[in-house]
């Protein structure tokens, strides 16, 4: 019996196990993935602080995050997450963060989109990968505990604990932990749209949809960014920072059609809209001094000569939009807590109202870093008895079931299907007709879901059973995106109906889905002032 | 094309549709298409989180960044415990970063380092931990207590952070199976995706040995008096 499970390997994760650490707290990290891998370390751009008040200041920051958000964020949030950003980059630059230096000592920083002043810390543009990779030493440092290649199937709220059941995918067995207080950490969900994303293609909210029927509330799942700025044949992303440096925006004809810095939802529509149109869309970066490119953004030059054969420094980079971001989640409260006691929510896969409709670049290291630090700060040593129950009975079912099913459909191909729907139909452009299109396919893929079995019969390392497990997932998660997607009638930041095109001041709010006896229910907040 | 894979149950021929792709698309096709049981790692599939990493007709390679090729045999990295085909275990690393003190382990909060600082342990800690190094390293053929590359370089970029009160613990505890060992032989920085060169950070640890008073072991075994000695005239 912990005293508290954190659930996930990323920046988040490892955050709130250090200070769980700090506040002598039986913490164990589980997750599906090996340490050091989690998609954090795709972070490339910075995590914006405001260090000095020379040119800058807090406020600046605060106002710039609320009106990147459209006005769909919990203002006191904001703020305390701003006022505490130069603090967490002290706090991982003690951690052996290595951020990028002027001659002077002092951070070096950077201008993202949208933002009124160079205020994102860096490092070159490995910025997520040095802030894993040093929280990773920290936590060996600390002797916390670290499990691999865990995969969560479900949560057990009980009064006194958490029951949480894993796949073992070492073994294939099914295994239960129990803690005090668990904190979900399990990332976003933008794989949705496999093959037009920048995330791993794992990255499909399974730890979300574990939440969602453990009774917990999600919110504002309609909201996926779109990164303007990703290499045309593979998705992989090339940073704003390459903007922010001064790259510029073009179609084949040269002709400049957006202002590189404005808000990525706006800047990815309007790309879009060109290759909706049969145009080609470039990113030029090579008027910018090759030398101050070869030192700052070393990885993207690397990543569009190998992605897509071209050098930056003497051609464009082609690019298109994909999926990189999802702003919605398990809804948490200021602590972090979700709806039902015990259960807490991080990073991507929460949904602190800190980014709204639109997240503005540098604000998600921040958030990661920041709230994970604030949620275990909530957490608490608890004594008294608890009475361990074995949970694992309903998970080893479905789990022999997938086993014993025969496979009449292939998931694969029914989950290109749903990715390259999702995309069309909830994409950058959205309308009634299209929602309601690719929410009949996913229902019909939902019953289908009973005929995809599995070729593979081993249990020790079966990617082809967790492939389905997440596939499963996907489906739910899909499901839900696409009715919340449905039931705002407005446009808003990253959310843009065709049929609704402008912000309707009646749908300033929140919208909380939850799901009761396997069916969804829809309710949107008060209205934000 | 003609792949041919190095699966737990033996080494396997598949034929793909496939021209212009990279080594993990190809793997995600077989898997789809032809052998839903093959195993490998899948993660950022753009060279930076070096879950990928595969041997390639004898050398390690990352297989979101290599472009497959007709005849290839493609297998799991070597001196890793292989869990199944392509899969080998890695949670080793985190045994040798916690021996050698790979972290930052006394942190003098009031020193800020400099750019000068930065620009030092800059290139090390771009180590994606992919393994590579460690796979081709001749030493392990004889010494598999060997810290290897990518260990000693996550030491090299602690053991110079100027914000560690306590550099010389680290230093000490490359001296076993450490810097002393390593043959000099480069083949570490040839493989390395992101262009360190673990050879040059082991030198620059001897250095750092030599100014605390070490030796290479191997050279005091003569007694540590070789050499012309003017008090025998």
């Amino acid at each position: 019996m912990y005293d508290l499970i954190i659930i996930g390997s990323g920046a988040s994760a490892l955050s709130a196990a250090l200070e769980a650490k700090k506040q002598n707290l039986d913490v164990v990290v589980i997750s599906k993935l090996r340490s050091f891998e989690s998609g954090s370390c795709m972070a490339q751009g910075g995590i914006n602080a405001v260090l000095n008040d020379k040119n800058d200041s807090v406020e600046k920051h605060i106002t710039d995050t609320i009106k990147s958000a459209h006005d769909l964020a919990d203002v006191q949030m904001i703020e305390s997450m701003c006022k505490g950003a130069k603090e967490t980059i002290e706090w991982l630059s003690n951690k052996g963060v290595g951020f990028s230096k002027e001659e002077d000592g002092t951070f070096s920083q950077r201008k993202l989109g949208a933002a009124s002043h160079s205020r994102a810390c860096y490092a070159q543009d490995f910025s997520g990968l040095k802030i894993l990779q040093a929280l990773s030493d920290s936590c060996i440092k600390e002797e916390i505990v670290m499990l691999e290649e865990y995969f969560l199937l479900s949560l057990y709220p009980q009064k006194t604990h958490i029951s949480a059941t894993f796949l073992d995918i070492s073994s294939g067995e099914v295994v239960q932990f129990d803690a005090r207080n668990t904190i979900l950490a399990t990332g976003g969900y933008a794989s949705i749209y496999r093959g037009f994303s920048s995330n791993r293609d794992d990255s499909v909210g399974s730890g979300i949809v574990s939440a969602l029927k453990a009774g917990v509330n999600l919110s504002d799942l309609e909201f996926v960014q779109f990164h303007p700025t990703t290499l045309k044949k593979s998705s992989i992303l090339i940073s704003e920072s390459a903007r922010g440096a001064g790259g510029i925006i073009y179609n084949q004809n040269k002709e400049r059609f957006v202002d590189e810095l404005l808000m990525r939802d706006i800047v990815s529509r309007e790309i879009f809209k060109q290759i909706q149109s049969g145009n080609e869309v470039f990113l030029d970066i090579t008027h910018i001094d090759h030398e101050f490119l070869e030192e700052n953004l070393p990885q993207e030059i690397k990543l569009a000569r190998v992605y897509e054969g071209i050098n930056p420094l003497l051609e464009p980079i082609p690019i298109k939009p994909s999926a990189h971001y999802t702003m919605g989640g398990i809804d948490v409260d200021n602590k972090m807590q979700s709806c039902v006691e015990r259960i807490y929510a991080i990073g991507e896969c929460a949904n602190a109202k800190v980014h709204g409709a639109n997240r503005l670049g540098g604000n998600s290291l921040l958030e990661v870093v920041y709230f994970a630090r604030k949620c275990v700060k909530n957490i608490h040593k608890e004594s008294g008895d608890v009475a361990i129950e074995d949970k694992t009975v309903e998970d080893k079912r479905v789990i022999e079931n997938i086993f014993a099913q025969k496979k009449r459909v292939d998931f694969y191909q029914v989950r290109q299907k749903l990715a390259c729907e999702m995309f069309e139909k909830c994409g950058i452009f959205r309308d009634e007709k299209g929602l309601k299109e690719v929410l009949a396919s996913v229902q019909m893929m939902k019953e289908e879901i009973s005929h995809m079995g599995i070729d593979d019969k081993s249990r020790a390392y079966n990617t082809e059973l967790v492939e389905l497990l997440e596939f499963s997932n996907m489906l739910e998660l899909s499901y839900a995106v696409i009715c919340a997607a449905l039931l705002r009638l407005e446009s808003r930041g990253a959310h843009f109906r065709e049929d609704f095109p402008q912000e309707r001041a009646q749908y300033q709010k929140h919208q909380i889905i939850h799901q009761k006896n396997g069916i969804l229910y829809s309710t949107f907040g008060e209205i934000l002032s | 094309m003609k792949v041919s894979i190095q699966k737990s149950e033996g080494l396997k021929s598949y034929d793909i549709p496939l021209e212009d792709t990279v080594v993990l698309e190809a793997l995600q096709y077989i898997k789809e298409n032809l052998d839903t049981s093959l195993c490998f790692q899948r993660g950022c599939k753009s060279e930076i989180c070096g879950c990928c990493a595969v041997m390639v007709d004898g050398k390690p390679v990352l297989a979101c960044g290599t472009k497959v090729a007709d005849g290839m045999t493609i297998q799991a990295l070597s001196y890793h415990e292989i869990k199944r085909d392509l899969i080998v275990s890695k949670e080793f690393s985190k045994d040798l970063f916690h021996k050698t003190q790979a972290y930052l382990e006394r942190c003098d909060e009031t020193t800020l380092s400099s750019k000068t600082d930065e620009k030092r342990i800059e290139l090390q800690s771009d180590c994606i931990l992919c393994h590579s190094c460690y796979s081709v390293c001749p030493v392990l053929e004889v010494n598999r207590d060997f810290l290897g590359p990518f260990a000693l370089t996550k030491v090299f970029r602690y053991a110079y952070e100027v914000k560690e009160k306590d550099q010389k613990t680290k230093i000490d505890l490359i001296q076993h199976n450490g810097i002393w060992d390593c043959t000099l032989c480069g083949e570490c920085a040839v493989v390395c995706p992101q262009g360190i060169s673990s050879k040059d950070d082991i030198i620059q640890l001897r250095i750092k040995s030599a100014t605390l008073g070490y030796s290479d072991p191997k050279l005091s075994s003569f007694g540590g008096d070789f050499g012309f000695d003017p008090s025998g005239f």
